[in-house]
């Protein structure tokens, strides 16, 4: 082919798709400039100047204000909802679906698919202020079971967390392998709400699944670990006698740290914790809850097996947690109930509980 | 050499003979995806109809002053998608700017539609069959609310058939595929009125 063809069809294309780029540039500094604004959160209590035309969310993020996000801020996971008083513009179609009634009479909206355009008021609760970012270090990491891992992470020298025990934290993976992006999922923190420079995290390998394989096959002691937090309102109302804990599998974890809070601060309740699990290769921390067991009396820890194998020598509960749910707890009275794990199983134990007289407004669950 | 039809002509034929969707089956996957609410489908219809009319008119002119001139004719392809992709940019800037509310609405439409085929479509026919400014105008604006007709139909009937137990195979997509199908057999009624093509 011709030299000068291949030149005048470079050069052309070259032309015209930086002439497209600087309009669209220009056009992005014309239109897309909103200029430095104010952002009122809860009534005067903090006043942040930022620059406009950005969604709020990432805007907030800037200024090291997280708002819980689970899609990254693509309208799919509905966390993301702030209070706007002032300044929000049209609910998007995008938002529809994630407002109730209720959301919409409080002026919640969500924030990553509110634009910064004009002064705003904002209501953000005072506990996502309590939100950070942490590089940890990878301190322990060990398997407790087949399928589950304990990680045991360091905080920066300089930073300390403070969390309500049952709330989760945030976990970002690296890329690795064919995964070519980081991805965050959920984690509760399983260690002592007394315990301000560690957290444990307890994370069972779901096949397939982007951010437990990571976890179980490419992360050593001495890595850095990603998270932010502490998130989520799973946590001690302590308003009832006895509390009625079930979990399942890696459910564990918040109950655990639920467990030592009651404990550690001396509360007077009651704690029953249904354990759940197929085998007896599936239990671990059993020897903890035992010695718990020993030294409170008011705590007593009720494993099930669901399929013990022979060589198992199952003595305690067999059948699902259900069973064990049916034949142990009488009624809701004077009763809270915290549940963690799998849907699945949340449904059927929330269903027995209903049938015992629970309200809607004493069971409390974590849905992994 | 510019065809010797009335703009007009041009304009209903869009809508109901050569309809986008209905015969020339262009624009089918936003078609498909976004019609199970008929007020969604309306929202994509006009975002779509406004889209067209404008990357078309400066296609129009692209075309015309830069393409033949420069003799680009084989760079057009090219050329069209990224003065398509610019526009929406902008489109949605402005938009969001000066007009928040139909913006809410719109919005979350207009980089779907960067990628809707109808819209480079109109632009190639339009270079195919050398129209005129004023022909390329109604023809962009035909097409556009003949897209628009067809999806809120579709929509339409969709909501009406939620209720509809139905065998699982023709659930979803395969159903869509039916009516559109069926719809297109009650336009082809149509022709005869006029052609253009
Ligand atoms: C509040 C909260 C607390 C939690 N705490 C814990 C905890 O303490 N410990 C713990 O182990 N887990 C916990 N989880 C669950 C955790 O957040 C993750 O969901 C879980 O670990 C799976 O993550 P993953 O990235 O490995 O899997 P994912 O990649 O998200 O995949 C999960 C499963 O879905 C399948 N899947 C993925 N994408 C698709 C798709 N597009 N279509 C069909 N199937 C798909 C995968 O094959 C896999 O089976 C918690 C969840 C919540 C919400
Ligand atoms: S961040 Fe997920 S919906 Fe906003």
């Amino acid at each position: 082919m011709d030299l000068s063809v291949i030149l005048r069809t470079v050069g052309s294309l070259a032309l015209i798709s930086g002439a497209l780029s600087i309009i669209i540039s220009l056009s992005e500094m014309v239109l897309n400039n909103y200029g430095t604004v104010e952002l009122d959160i809860n009534n005067g209590d903090r006043k942040l100047s930022v620059k406009g035309g950005s969604s709020l969310l990432s805007t907030l993020a800037g200024e090291k204000v997280f708002i819980p996000s689970a899609c990254g801020g693509k309208a799919t996971c509905g966390l993301c909802k702030v209070g706007i008083l002032d300044g929000a513009g049209p609910i998007a179609l995008t938002e529809e679906p994630y407002l109730t009634q209720e959301d919409r009479a409080s002026n919640l909206r969500l924030s990553c698919q509110v634009k910064v355009k004009t002064n705003m008021r904002l209501l953000i609760p005072e506990d996502l202020f309590n939100i950070r970012e942490y590089l940890c270090e990878l301190e322990e990491i060990e398997d407790l079971t087949y399928d589950i891992k304990r990680l045991y992470l360091k905080l920066p020298q300089d930073q300390t967390i403070n969390f309500k025990a049952g709330q989760f934290m945030q976990f970002y993976s690296r890329p690795y392998g064919k995964i070519k992006e980081e991805v965050f999922r959920a984690y509760s923190i399983s260690s002592k709400s007394s315990q301000h420079d560690h957290v444990e995290l307890l994370i069972r390998l779901v096949p397939n699944g982007i951010v437990t394989t990571y976890v179980h096959t490419a992360l050593s002691v001495g890595d850095t670990v990603r998270l932010s937090g502490p998130y989520g309102d799973f946590y001690l109302r302590g308003d009832a006698e006895e509390l009625i804990m079930i979990a399942g599998g890696s459910g564990l974890a918040p109950i655990r740290s639920l467990v030592y809070e009651v404990i550690e601060k001396g509360l007077p309740h009651k704690m029953r914790f249904f354990f759940g699990a197929n085998k007896l290769r599936d239990l671990f921390y059993l020897e903890e809850f035992a010695r718990i067991e020993q030294e409170h009396p008011n705590f007593k820890f009720i494993p099930c097996l669901a399929f013990p194998e022979p060589e198992d020598n199952w003595q305690g509960e067999t059948g699902f947690v259900t069973v064990a749910l049916e034949k142990h707890v009488d009624s809701g009275e004077n009763r809270e109930a915290y549940l963690c794990g799998s849907p699945g199983m949340l449904d059927a134990c929330i269903k027995i509980l209903k049938d015992k007289g629970f309200p809607d407004s004493k069971i409390f669950f974590d849905k992994f | 050499m510019t065809p010797n039809i009335s703009p007009f002509i041009i304009f209903f034929a869009s809508i109901i003979t050569s309809n986008m969707i209905l015969s020339n089956f262009l624009g089918m996957c936003s078609y498909l995806s976004v019609s199970t609410e008929y007020k969604t489908a309306t929202g994509l219809g006009m975002a779509v109809t406004l889209v067209l009319v404008l990357t078309t008119v400066v296609n129009w002119f692209i075309y015309t002053y830069v393409i033949v001139p420069l003799e680009l004719i084989y760079l057009q392809y090219i050329i069209f998608i990224m003065v398509i992709a610019a526009l929406v940019q902008i489109l949605e800037m402005g938009m969001d700017r000066y007009t928040p509310d139909l913006h809410a609405k719109l919005g979350i439409f207009l980089p779907l539609i960067t990628v809707n085929c109808a819209i480079l479509g109109v632009t190639l026919f339009m270079v195919i069959r050398h129209y005129s400014f004023l022909q390329s105008l109604l023809f962009a604006l035909g097409s556009g609310f003949g897209w628009w007709l067809a999806i809120n139909m579709l929509a339409a009937i969709r909501e009406k058939m939620a209720a509809v137990k139905l065998p699982p195979g023709v659930k979803g997509p395969a159903l869509s595929f039916i009516i559109t199908g069926i719809m297109a057999m009650a336009f082809i009624g149509f022709s005869g009125i006029f052609t253009i093509q």
